[in-house]
């Protein structure tokens, strides 16, 4: 019986996202290489902001900045990077709560190996060279010398 | 402040290699001869044309080939008037449903040669196949359908494949 054939199968959807006012401070304070949350109704900073409060439910919109350094609360070791990882050599993803924030915010940290990597540990942003205005303007988070 | 960013690109994109199995291959393979093989089911006596080796009604394997003939006749159709990325041909134009000659379930495919006010169920129609040398084991080995000049074909004769 001959082989049966296969081919590749690409599905893309170039999808555009309308990102709403407050997503949009956000975005737009990453392309000055700025990091801003949004108060909540019990006082806490939540990033990436959101438009609605977690637990009222009422519109929010006073921003507030956040440092682009921060502390790890969670983190998992990738050790065989997919294509459309942020970045192609081992790296964790974390949970990060940048100073300020009482939120954790997810990225990447470009830690070198998986050793490096603990709860608690200190991290910084990295940003491109050319911000665009979307998450990817934090190419990644690096590990912050201990003080 | 500067400008506020209105959206984002969130671009999708899934790798998948497709396999097409026995009876889809045998399939493919035939179009490289400009042959349509389809498989007829032992209990219902249908022809499935894609075959994919299996009834999906009677839920029993296929093994029987039928060769189709390339002409057939539109039993729905749709006129694509909006632009999309990836599109091939420019709007407007008709992709129709096509049951071939010996077929019981309808092909999809590009009608072509035909005003859009012209399309219509029961127009009968014939393969337009690329020339040998373009001959590959895909559905593009037929360039299009067109219209074959044949009065239309009864209601009745395809009532029952729509």
């Amino acid at each position: 019986m001959p082989e049966p054939l296969t081919a590749p199968h690409v599905l893309e959807y170039p999808y555009t996202r309308s990102v709403g006012p407050v997503m949009g401070a956000f975005f737009a304070a990453l392309r000055e290489r700025r990091i801003v949350g949004v108060r909540g109704s019990d006082g806490r900073v939540i990033v990436p902001p959101q438009e609605y409060d977690p637990t009222t439910s009422e519109a929010l919109g006073e921003l507030a900045d956040v440092a682009d350094a921060g502390t790890v609360t969670a983190w998992t070791w990738i050790s065989a990077p997919r294509p459309k990882h942020p970045l192609q050599r081992p790296f964790a993803f974390a949970l990060i709560r940048l100073d300020g924030a009482d939120t954790a915010m997810l990225h990447a940290v470009d830690a070198g190996e998986e050793q490096v990597m603990r709860t608690g540990m200190r991290v910084r942003a990295c940003w491109r060279e050319e911000p665009r205005g979307d998450i990817h303007d934090i190419a990644c988070f690096e590990r912050e010398p201990e003080p | 402040m500067s400008d506020p960013v209105m959206v984002i690109a969130t671009p999708i994109r899934l790798d998948y290699t497709y396999t097409a199995g026995q009876a889809s291959s045998r399939f493919l393979r035939g179009l490289t001869e400009r042959k349509l093989l389809g498989q007829r089911c032992p209990e219902c006596r249908k022809v499935y044309i894609p075959p994919r080796g299996s009834c999906p009604t009677c839920g029993v394997p296929t093994a029987e080939d039928v060769e189709c003939k390339d002409t057939g006749t539109v039993t729905t159709f749709c006129v694509v008037n909006i632009p999309f990325p990836g599109q091939a041909i420019r709007p407007p134009f008709v992709a129709a449903s096509v049951l071939l000659d010996g077929a019981d379930i309808a092909l999809f495919h590009l009608l072509q040669e035909v005003d859009v006010q012209q399309a219509r169920m029961g127009m009968r129609v014939e393969a337009l196949w690329v020339p040998d040398e373009e001959l590959r084991p895909s559905m593009e080995s037929i360039r299009y359908f067109r219209p074959s000049g044949e009065p239309d074909a009864p209601y009745a004769s395809y009532k029952d494949h729509l």
